[in-house]
C-alpha cells in the first residue's frame, strides 16, 4: 500500500491528465493504468465558451483521488493562491507543489518550493512537493513535514528517464515519507527502475499521453511499476564481476 | 453592473446580483467552477450566494488537464 498522509492506495502509479489526444482515449488509458491518483492543473474558465468539455465530467471522481498542481506559479505566494483555489473546489486537500524557476528547463525553484511547502503545511494541506533530485533539499522538505517528496527523474516532458539514479537512491534511503519519482519518465523500464531503487510511486504524464497508443502505454506503465516494485520487495542479487554458472558442475563426465 | 471577470471587463444585466447569477449568466458549469471574488477565495458552501458589486474583480477557474 502507498500511504500519503491519511490516504492509502493500492496503485503506485500516479497519472497526469494533460495533453491526451481526446477524452475517450484518456478515459481508457486511465482505466488501463489502474491509477487511483490523477493530477490536474488549475486554470481560468473561458467565460465566453460555456460548452467547453472537461475530463472531470467523463470520470467518476469518487473513484479517484485528485492531486491538483500549482503549475504556472513562479513564486511561493502564487503557488499558495493556486492551492487554495484548488481546495475550494471541495474535491481534494492534497496539493502537488510545483514552482517552476526556469522556462527553458522547467526545473523547480528550490527556494520558492520550500517556502510554498511550508506555507501550505501551515494551512493544513497534504503537501507533495515536486523537487529536483537534490538530496539535501529533499531532506529539508521532509523536515518541514511534507507528506511525500517528489523528485524529478529528468526535466518535465523529456522522457530521458532517471539521469541521476544515485541521488534518487540517496533520497529514498533517507526519507521516512513516501518518495514518488515525478517527471522525465519515458518508458516502463524507467518506471521499473525507479521502483527497483525503492521509490514508493511514480508520477508520469507525457510518456502515456504522448505515446502513439496511450492506452497500451498506460497498461505498460502499470506493469513497469508493478514489476519494479515486486523486484524491490524480492531483493535483487548483488552485482558481481566474476561469472558464476547457474547450471551444476556435477555430472559433466558425459563429455 | 460593470466588473472584471477573468481579466475581461464585462457589463452585466441588472438581475445579476450574486455569484450564482453570474455563473448562470455565462452558462458555466457550477460543479466545476471555483470562484475568487476580489482576491478572496469563496468556499463552495458560501459561493453561490455571495453578493456582487460594481467594480468587483472575479476569477473563475477550474481543474484542467495537467501533470
Amino acid at each position: 500500500m502507498l500511504k500519503i498522509g491519511p490516504y492509502s492506495f493500492n496503485s503506485r502509479l500516479l497519472l497526469g491528465t494533460g495533453k491526451f489526444p481526446d477524452f475517450d482515449i484518456q478515459k481508457e488509458a486511465v482505466e488501463k493504468s489502474e491509477t487511483e491518483i490523477l493530477t490536474f492543473a488549475v486554470r481560468r474558465m473561458n467565460i465566453f465558451e460555456p460548452e467547453q468539455p472537461n475530463f472531470l465530467e467523463k470520470i467518476d471522481v469518487n473513484n479517484y483521488t485528485l492531486l491538483p498542481n500549482t503549475a504556472g506559479a513562479k513564486t511561493a505566494e502564487e503557488a499558495v493562491r493556486i492551492a487554495k483555489l484548488a481546495k475550494a473546489s471541495g474535491l481534494c486537500d492534497m496539493i502537488k507543489v510545483e514552482v517552476i524557476g526556469c522556462d527553458k528547463t522547467l526545473l523547480p525553484d528550490p527556494i520558492e518550493t520550500l517556502k510554498a511547502s511550508e506555507m501550505l503545511l501551515e494551512e493544513g494541506f497534504i503537501v507533495l512537493p515536486y523537487t529536483s533530485d537534490d538530496v539535501l533539499l529533499a531532506k529539508r522538505l521532509e523536515g518541514l513535514g511534507c507528506h511525500a517528496i517528489m523528485p524529478g527523474a529528468s526535466p518535465i516532458g523529456t522522457g530521458l528517464g532517471i539521469i541521476n539514479p544515485l541521488n534518487i537512491r540517496y533520497i529514498i534511503e533517507q526519507s521516512s515519507v513516501p518518495v514518488i519519482v515525478d517527471a522525465g519518465i519515458g518508458v516502463p523500464s524507467d518506471a521499473a527502475k525507479a521502483m527497483e531503487l525503492g521509490a514508493d510511486g511514480v508520477l508520469l504524464n507525457t510518456a502515456v499521453s504522448g505515446a502513439n497508443d496511450p492506452v497500451k502505454m498506460a497498461e505498460a506503465m502499470k506493469y513497469g511499476v508493478l514489476a519494479g516494485r515486486a523486484s524491490y520487495e524480492a531483493g535483487r542479487i548483488p552485482k558481481k564481476f566474476n561469472a558464476a554458472a547457474s547450471s551444476p558442475l556435477e555430472g559433466m563426465s558425459i563429455l | 453592473m460593470n466588473m472584471t471577470v477573468n481579466g475581461r471587463d464585462v457589463e452585466l444585466p441588472d438581475h445579476v446580483t450574486t455569484v450564482r447569477d453570474l455563473l448562470d449568466h455565462f452558462k458555466l458549469n457550477k460543479e466545476l467552477a471555483i470562484v475568487e471574488l476580489n482576491q478572496s477565495i469563496l468556499d463552495k458552501s458560501i459561493r453561490d450566494d455571495a453578493a456582487l458589486s460594481d467594480g468587483d474583480r472575479i476569477e473563475i477557474v477550474q481543474f484542467v488537464g495537467g501533470g
